[in-house]
């Protein structure tokens, strides 16, 4: 039994198109954590995150996910231990109900109905948007998508969410909202963001990735009132630890 | 060119109802068997593409009226014949609900007219032709697209014809409907080619890896299997004309006295027709047919004699067969649904 | 501009559909076959019937009240499809001039009188297909559709049509208000632009596709759509299907214009 429930050993990974996002990439991640990632436009965070649960495999290198390695075998185990949100919830909210959306991966597990029906239940009154089941999700507000989106990953009872941008969009009651439930969760957390304000107060660790490459890894804190590292990477320091 | 429940009769629309929804179930058992399930959204997102695409209007280059995208080819071009027709099937569905265009019962017909010709025909017959070689693709959408949309336009003038409730004169819709859609068509068929064009530069990758293209013609002999299957049961509903037709004289009639020269078949009373006969008429599901005897008193009967059309014997040979075939789709398939019911 | 109002109208159709009232909550199965039997009865008369067809306005009118789907709404509709019908229509009283009677010495032929029967099956069709839609949620009639057996795919292709119809709409549409921003007039609705918009567009749908495909895989995605919705017809449902059974026969097959007006004219 490993603590170790992320571990990326020198990960590369080359698009069709020959763009290479990720060039050596080492991390090691363990239970309970909250990992921020951080870094410009283009620096590969999306590419990072995609691998966590299979969608892209490396193109060398190995990424070791809860004592398996990931590889085109192994994907369909792996998916089930990592819930990821994607950045965009339209892209996630794809069936007609709210209800019914949640109860996709519940159900694609094999759940029956009553179960599926507690889970769906719980996923949703966690993020506090159980009087919404049954509505479309063309009828909700940015930050009701994102909450549902949510949901519907932690239905499934992930022990690792990552989350690809999960604040873009929302207005500050919803964002503060979010950044509450996310400090609630007790998974393991690995948050992408352009919001250093909001990985500050979620996430106690935190990874600066440039051009594909880790440039800094450590407490938020540390990294986050690093100016001159910040800068470096189109990024400013968090308002809350700006000086006026 | 939507048609309308109000020019329809009951059997025209219930018959392509019964072709549309074969056509479906058909495409839904090929998909089936080939599919990668990637396409499931692709095809979801792609109708909706489709769908906003055909809202956007744009400019004829040199008339200034304006025109919209139809879709159906480049459905067929991305994600092959049966995703195509099951994408457009879903896109006419959606608008008859929401936009009313076109009608429920109609709905059978124009999934016929602006699905199963693009994607059955043009796209294997001429498309897959022309671009055998992987080049010729702008003038080979530029046919299939109107080519595709003619047949539509003459299937639609039959739809009307047969259904008689207009009184166009065949020729005269004919003569209307194609060269119109000669001009919408080629107008489609540029656009068509030019968006797949502008793809294919701007992002090239798509078209190869998003695409599942790979899978989905490589069994050329399905579709043509497909179009032989709908000709042999065309050829044999002339022979179901003989009984169909004597025991339902009425809209027929002008067609089969063009076929055989006099205004009866013999009437043969052979066991086996008389059989279907009384299951048909017990049955008395296609109004159009046997509502007609409790409306007698009405000035109708009387009208429906002077047919003031004047088309080809053999033409009208044909299109008589195609409609009873239509009907005797429908037939099946509500006695089908019946059975199961009971 | 067109788009604007016909995006406009999906959404208000679609809010409608969420309404509760006693139309509906009444299953969308029974619903559905009210209206496709409600379409052929109509359909089936003669093309010279006029008369007959007055009471089956009775039907629309009334899942319009219980509906709460506002009169407007439902002519407008019905003015925005017209032009085709009204194209094919309007040759009719100009071929077939034969004169069928006089009214007060005014010669009306058959050609009109075919042509008023074709107004009013569209008027009556198209406006109870706008209400069914209107008093019914979408999802609601996909799983009625999946339950006469319609094929799956085909189910699903509609509910996942319908789920991002709204999202593309709305992508085109912010993509259409940058164009006229830019393009000052008519210049920008020209073929050239048209096809970038639509080609962007396509670029970026073929992308979105591939996004949600993800998004699937990560729920545990098979192959197939686990629409769950199983829902009871009770006997509201099938008091509500034997009476307008009832109705549509009565309507057909009795002519109640006829038989008012014949009491009428005995009582004069
Ligand atoms: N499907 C793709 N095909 C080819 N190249 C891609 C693809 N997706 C991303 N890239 C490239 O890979 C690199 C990393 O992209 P990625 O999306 O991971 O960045 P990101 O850090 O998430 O950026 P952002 O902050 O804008 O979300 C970029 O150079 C991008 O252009
Ligand atoms: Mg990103």
């Amino acid at each position: 039994m490993s603590h170790h429930i992320v571990k990326f050993e020198n990960v590369t990974f080359k698009y069709p198109d020959g763009t290479e996002a990720l060039k050596g990439i080492n991390l090691l991640i363990t239970h309970g954590e909250s990992v921020g990632i951080v870094g410009a436009n283009g620096s590969g965070k999306t590419t990072l995150l995609m691998h966590l649960n299979g969608y892209l495999i490396p193109t060398t290198g190995i990424i070791n996910i809860g004592d398996i390695i990931l590889n085109k075998k192994t994907r369909l185990e792996i998916r089930k231990k990592v819930g990821v949100v994607f950045q965009n919830p339209d892209d996630q909210l794809f069936m007609p109900t709210v209800y019914e959306d949640v109860a996709f991966g519940p159900i694609n597990m094999g759940f029956d109905e009553r179960n599926v029906e507690i889970k769906v239940k719980s996923a949703l009154e966690i993020v506090g948007c159980y009087d919404l089941k049954d509505k479309p999700p063309h009828h909700l507000s940015g930050g009701q998508k994102r909450a549902v989106a949510i949901a519907s990953v932690i239905a499934m009872e992930p022990d690792i969410l990552a989350m690809d941008e999960p604040s873009s969009n929302l207005d500050p009651k919803s964002r503060r909202s979010l950044i509450n439930l996310l400090k609630s969760f007790s998974h393991t957390k690995i948050i992408a963001s352009h919001d250093l304000d909001m990985i500050l107060d979620v996430c106690n660790r935190c990874i600066v990735i440039k051009e594909g490459v880790i440039v800094a890894d450590g407490p938020s804190e540390v990294i986050l009132s690093n100016e001159k590292l910040l800068e470096e990477n189109n990024l400013e320091l968090p308002l809350s630890l700006q000086k006026r | 060119m939507h048609m309308a429940d109000a020019l329809i009769s009951p059997s025209v629309g219930v018959g392509f109802w019964a072709l549309s929804v074969g056509g479906i179930a058909y495409s839904a058992k090929k998909l089936k068997e080939q599919m990668d399930d990637k396409i499931v959204p692709l095809m979801g997102i792609l109708g909706a593409f489709v769908f906003a695409a055909q809202m956007i209007n744009f400019t004829i280059p040199a008339t200034g009226s304006s025109g919209h995208l139809g879709g159906g080819m480049l459905l067929s071009i991305l994600l092959g014949p049966y995703a195509g027709f099951i994408v457009m099937a879903s896109i006419l569905t959606i608008q008859a609900l929401f936009f009313a265009d076109g009608g429920l019962l109609a709905l059978g017909c124009n999934i016929w007219n602006l699905g199963f010709y693009t994607s059955f025909i043009a796209y294997p017959l001429i498309y897959k032709q022309i671009t055998k070689n992987g080049k010729y693709h702008f003038i080979a959408s530029l046919i299939s697209v109107v080519v595709g949309l003619q047949l539509g336009a003459f299937s639609v003038v039959l739809q009307t014809f047969f259904s008689g409730i207009s009184e166009l004169p065949f020729k005269t819709f004919v003569m209307l409907m194609q060269p119109i859609h000669l001009a919408i068509g080629i107008v489609e068929g540029i656009v068509t080619a030019a968006i797949i064009k502008y793809v294919y530069t701007i992002k090239p990758e798509i078209l190869l890896t998003s695409i599942p293209i790979e899978k989905k013609m490589k069994n050329d002999t399905s579709i043509k299997k497909l179009i032989l299957m709908f000709a042999v049961l065309t050829v044999i509903t002339g022979g179901l004309l003989s009984w169909f037709a004597s025991s339902n004289p009425d809209g027929l009639e002008w067609s089969i006295e063009k076929v055989y020269g006099k205004p009866e078949l013999p009437e043969k009373d052979s066991g086996i027709v008389n059989v279907l006969k009384n299951i048909q008429e017990k049955l008395a599901i296609l109004p159009d047919y046997t509502f007609k005897k409790l409306e007698k008193k009405e000035e109708a009967s009387e009208i429906e004699k002077y047919p003031n059309i004047d088309i080809g014997t053999s033409v009208s040979g044909i299109l008589g067969a195609l409609v009873v075939l239509l009907v005797a789709f429908g037939t099946g398939y509500i006695i089908k649904t019946v059975k199961r019911r009971g | 501009m067109r788009f604007d109002e016909e995006f406009f109208n999906l959404g208000y159709i679609d809010r409608l559909s969420y309404k509760e009232t006693f139309i509906h909550n009444i299953d969308a199965r029974v619903k559905l076959v009210i209206v496709i039997l409600y379409i052929i009865s109509v359909i089936s008369y003669s093309k010279y019937t006029v008369s007959s067809l007055f009471p089956f306005l009775l039907i629309p009118v009334l899942f319009m009240t219980l509906g709460e789907i506002p009169v407007k709404f439902v002519l407008k509709r019905l003015v925005v499809v017209s032009p085709f019908i009204f194209f094919i229509a309007i040759f009719n009283p100009l071929l077939e001039r034969n004169i069928a009677f006089y009214i007060y010495g005014i010669p009306i032929n058959y050609g009109t009188i075919s042509f008023i029967s074709i107004i009013i099956k569209f008027v009556l069709t198209v406006s109870i297909i706008i209400i069914l839609v209107a008093t019914t949620s979408f999802a609601g009639l996909c799983y009625a559709l999946r339950y006469f057996k319609i094929p799956e795919i085909f189910v699903n292709q509609l509910l996942f049509l319908y789920r991002y119809i709204f999202v593309l709409t709305e992508e085109a549409m912010r993509m259409i208000r940058a164009r006229d921003m830019r393009s000052f007039g008519k210049k920008g609705t020209e073929l050239n632009f048209y096809t970038k918009l639509a080609g962007s567009l396509l670029v970026r749908s073929i992308n979105r596709a591939e996004r949600i495909y993800y998004a699937m895989l990560s729920r545990g995605f098979n192959g197939t759509m686990p629409y769950n919705r199983k829902r009871e017809a009770n006997i509201k449902d099938f008091i509500f299907l034997f009476a307008m059974l009832l109705i549509l026969f009565f309507f057909r097959f009795f002519d109640p214009v006829n038989i008012v007006g014949k009491f009428i004219e005995r009582i004069i």
